[in-house]
C-alpha cells in the first residue's frame, strides 16, 4: 500500500490535506473489483443489506441499477436546472420589453412595442442556453468537479475504473466500517484485488 | 440490468449486434484510445499529406476573407436584386448539415436508439465545425466583422440604439448562437468520461497532463454517474426543441419576408427536414472515410449505415413531398406572382439548378428502397455526395431564383458568383476537414463509455448464442 511518498508535511500543506480528507493517517475505505456490471450490482445489493450506508461505485459507463442497490438518491439537477431556466425567460422577456419599450421605443412597420408572440423566439433561445448551462455547470457542481486529487486514486486498479472494471467502495465513515471485516464482506461477494485505501 | 430479454434468432438478420466480433469493454477502449495513441497509424503519412491538403484549403479561407475585409463586400457577387445570394446559401447550408449531429446525439438518444452510440461524437462534432463555418458567412457578410457585437444587445456608445426584436434576424442571431454554444456544451459533457479513459491510459507527461485537465477529475462514481446521466437526459431534451427551433428560425428570414418563394407557411418543417437529410448525408460521408482509413468495421457496422440510409429516405422523402405542395399552394393561391415564381425556378434561367436539386434530392435517394443500395458502401457514399450538392442547390433555388425576378421587369438580374465567392466556399469546407481530421485524431471519435453499454446490454440480449459472423 502507497505511504505519502515521503512528502514532509508543513503548515499549509497540511492543512489543505486536513481539509481534503487525506493523509497517511486517514483511511478512505475498502475498494474491490468486478468485471462484470451485473456482478457488481448483485454484489453491491447483497453489502447494502449486511447494513453498510456509506456505498459507492466506480465504473466506465453508467451501471443501471448500481443506484438502488447502493441507495444513491436521485439526482437534484432537475430543480438546478428549471430554476436557472426560468431565470433565462425571465430575461429574455425583460430585455426584450425594456430594450423595446421603456428604453429605446421605435415604431417599426406599425408594429407594438412589446409583445408576447415575436418575443417567443429569442425567450426560447435563452430559456435554452440558461438551462444548458445549469445542467453542465449543476452537474459538475453537485459532482465535485473539477477535482485534482481523490483518495479512491490510491487504489491500485482505480485506472481500470474507466476501462474494464467495476469497482465496490466501502467508504471509511461508514459507522459500520473496519477495515478488516470490510475487506472479508466484499471478498465473501465476490469482488477481486480487494484493498484498504489510504486517505 | 435485472430484466433478461433474450433474442428470437429469426430477428438476427433484423436486428444484428451493433458491437459484433466478442468485443469486450477492454477491446473498446483499446480500439478507440489506440487511435490518439498513434497506434492505428501504422502509416501517418496518409493522414499528415490529408490534412496539409485540406489545411492548405483553409489558407484559401483565410486570404480571401482577408482580401473581402480590404477590399469591400463587393468581391463578392451580391448585388440588386439579389442581395443574398452565395453567402446566405452557404450559411443555411452549414447551419443545416450541423442538425444531423443534434438530431443523432439528442432525439436518437431519446428514442433510446443504441446504434446511435458509435455515431454521435463524431456526428457532434461535425455539428460544432459546420456551425464554425456557418457563422463566417453572416459575420464577413456585414462587411466589418470587429463590429459583430453590435448583433448582440450589448450596450455600446458608437451605436447609441438596441436591436429590433421584431426582426427575425436578430432571432437567428440568438438561435445559432444558442446552438452553437449548447451544441459545445453538449459535446464536452458527452467527452468527459472518454477523456478520463485516455488520462488513466496515458504514457507520456503531456497526454496525461492534457487529459487530466480536461476529464476535471472524472472518476467515475456512481454518484457522478447518476448527476451525469441527469444532466444528459435534460441537455437531450432541451436540445431537441433546439435544434428544431434552429432551422425553424432560420427559415422564418425568408418566410417572414413577402418576398414570393419566400413567404410561406410550410418553411419551417421544411427546412428542418432538409436539414436533417443533408446533415445524415454528410456525416455518412465522413463515417465511410472514417470507417475505412481507421478500419473502425466492428463498430461503425453496416447495419448503422444501413439504418443512416433509411433517415435520409425518410427525410428526403419529405423534403420532394413539400417541393410537391409549394407548386400545389403556388397554383392554388391563385396569386400571379407566385405562380410565376415557381415556374420560373423549374423552367426559367435557373432551371438547371432546379433540376440538380429535384434529381438529387428526391429522385436518387429512392434508391435507397431497395436493401442491396442500403447495404452497399460505394452506392451510400456517392448518394451522400450528390445529396449534398442537392441540398446546397436546393437553398441557392430558394433563395436566388426568388430574388432574381423582381415585381417590376426593369429590375430582374442574374446572379452569377465571383471568384472570391467559389473560394471562400471552397475555403470553409477546407476548415471543415481540418478541423475535423484534427478531432478524429487527437480526440476519441467513438464515445467509448456508451458504446461499452451497448456491449454489456448485448451480453444479455444474445446470451446463450453464437457470434454472429461479420
Amino acid at each position: 500500500m502507497n505511504t505519502t511518498q515521503g512528502i514532509t508535511t508543513s503548515g499549509d500543506f497540511a492543512e489543505i490535506k486536513e481539509r481534503l480528507g487525506i493523509g497517511a493517517d486517514k483511511v478512505y475505505g475498502v475498494i474491490g473489483a468486478f468485471s462484470e456490471p451485473d456482478e457488481l450490482v448483485k454484489a453491491g445489493r447483497k453489502i447494502k443489506e449486511m447494513g453498510y450506508t456509506k456505498l459507492d461505485a466506480m465504473t466506465p459507463f453508467a451501471v443501471h441499477g448500481i443506484d438502488d442497490a447502493l441507495g444513491i438518491p436521485y439526482s437534484k439537477i432537475g430543480w438546478i436546472v428549471i430554476s436557472i431556466g426560468l431565470c433565462g425567460t425571465a430575461t429574455a422577456l425583460l430585455l426584450i420589453w425594456w430594450v423595446g419599450a421603456i428604453n429605446y421605443p421605435l415604431v417599426i412597420g406599425g408594429k407594438p412595442l412589446f409583445d408576447f408572440t415575436f418575443s417567443i423566439p429569442v425567450t426560447f433561445e435563452l430559456t435554452v442556453l440558461f438551462s444548458a448551462f445549469a445542467a453542465v455547470l449543476g452537474m459538475l457542481g453537485l459532482n465535485g468537479l473539477p477535482r485534482l486529487y481523490h483518495p479512491s486514486l490510491r487504489y491500485s486498479h482505480s485506472h481500470r475504473a474507466t476501462d474494464d472494471r467495476f469497482l465496490l467502495v466501502i467508504e471509511a465513515d461508514d459507522p459500520k466500517f473496519d477495515a478488516l471485516q470490510s475487506v472479508e464482506h466484499l471478498k465473501s461477494v465476490g469482488a477481486a484485488a480487494v484493498e484498504v485505501v489510504e486517505g | 440490468m435485472s430484466v433478461v430479454v433474450e433474442q428470437d434468432p429469426a430477428l438476427l438478420v433484423v436486428n444484428p449486434r451493433l458491437v459484433p466480433g466478442g468485443q469486450d469493454y477492454h477491446d473498446v477502449t483499446n480500439k478507440i484510445s489506440g487511435i490518439i495513441e498513434g497506434e492505428v497509424f501504422k502509416t501517418p503519412m496518409k493522414y499528415w499529406i490529408t490534412l496539409s491538403v485540406t489545411g492548405g484549403i483553409l489558407v484559401l479561407l483565410g486570404a480571401m476573407l482577408t482580401y473581402l475585409v480590404a477590399t469591400g463586400i463587393g468581391v463578392w457577387g451580391n448585388n440588386r436584386p439579389i442581395g443574398w445570394a452565395w453567402d446566405i446559401t452557404n450559411f443555411v447550408f452549414w447551419i443545416g448539415i450541423g442538425h444531423a449531429g443534434t438530431l443523432i446525439s439528442a432525439i436518437l438518444f431519446l428514442f433510446r436508439q443504441k446504434w446511435r452510440t458509435s455515431i454521435n461524437r463524431s456526428a457532434e462534432a461535425m455539428t460544432l465545425f459546420a456551425v464554425a463555418c456557418a457563422g463566417i458567412f453572416p459575420l464577413f457578410h456585414t462587411g466589418r466583422p470587429w463590429r459583430a457585437y453590435w448583433l448582440f444587445p450589448i450596450w455600446n456608445s458608437d451605436l447609441n440604439l438596441w436591436q429590433n426584436f421584431r426582426s427575425p434576424l436578430i432571432w437567428d442571431v440568438f438561435a445559432v448562437s444558442t446552438y452553437g454554444t449548447v451544441s459545445a456544451l453538449f459535446w464536452f459533457t458527452g467527452l468527459i468520461p472518454d477523456l478520463a479513459t485516455i488520462r488513466d491510459r496515458a504514457t507520456t507527461k503531456v497526454r496525461q497532463w492534457v487529459f487530466g485537465v480536461l476529464a476535471l477529475g472524472w472518476r467515475g462514481s456512481a454518484r457522478h454517474w447518476r448527476n451525469y446521466e441527469a444532466a444528459y437526459l435534460i441537455l437531450a431534451g432541451i436540445s431537441t426543441p433546439l435544434v428544431l427551433s434552429v432551422h425553424t428560425i432560420v427559415s422564418f428570414d425568408f418566410a417572414v419576408s413577402v418576398i414570393p418563394g419566400w413567404h410561406t407557411t410550410i418553411f419551417p418543417p421544411y427546412f428542418v427536414a432538409g436539414a436533417i437529410f443533408s446533415g445524415f448525408a454528410c456525416v455518412m460521408t465522413l463515417l465511410v472515410i472514417a470507417r475505412w482509413s481507421l478500419n473502425l468495421h466492428d463498430l461503425i457496422t453496416i447495419k448503422h449505415l444501413e439504418n443512416m440510409c433509411k433517415i435520409m429516405l425518410v427525410t428526403g422523402s419529405i423534403v420532394g413531398y413539400a417541393y410537391g405542395t409549394e407548386f400545389f399552394i403556388a397554383w392554388y393561391s391563385g396569386n400571379g406572382y407566385e405562380r410565376f415564381t415557381f415556374l420560373n425556378r423549374a423552367f426559367g434561367p435557373y432551371y438547371w439548378a432546379y433540376w440538380t436539386m429535384i434529381s438529387c434530392n428526391v429522385l436518387i435517394p429512392q434508391l435507397f428502397w431497395f436493401k442491396r443500395m442500403r447495404t452497399s458502401i460505394p452506392v451510400m457514399f456517392v448518394i451522400s455526395i450528390t445529396t449534398n450538392i442537392g441540398m446546397w442547390f436546393e437553398r441557392f433555388v430558394i433563395i436566388v431564383t426568388s430574388l432574381h425576378r423582381d415585381f417590376l421587369p426593369s429590375s430582374w438580374g442574374y446572379f452569377r458568383p465571383t471568384w472570391v465567392d467559389m473560394c471562400t466556399f471552397t475555403g470553409t469546407i477546407g476548415l471543415f476537414l481540418t478541423l475535423f481530421l484534427l478531432f478524429a485524431r487527437f480526440l476519441p471519435m467513438i464515445a467509448m463509455s456508451e458504446v461499452k453499454g451497448v456491449v454489456a446490454d448485448e451480453k444479455h440480449k444474445f446470451k446463450g448464442q453464437e457470434l454472429v459472423a461479420r
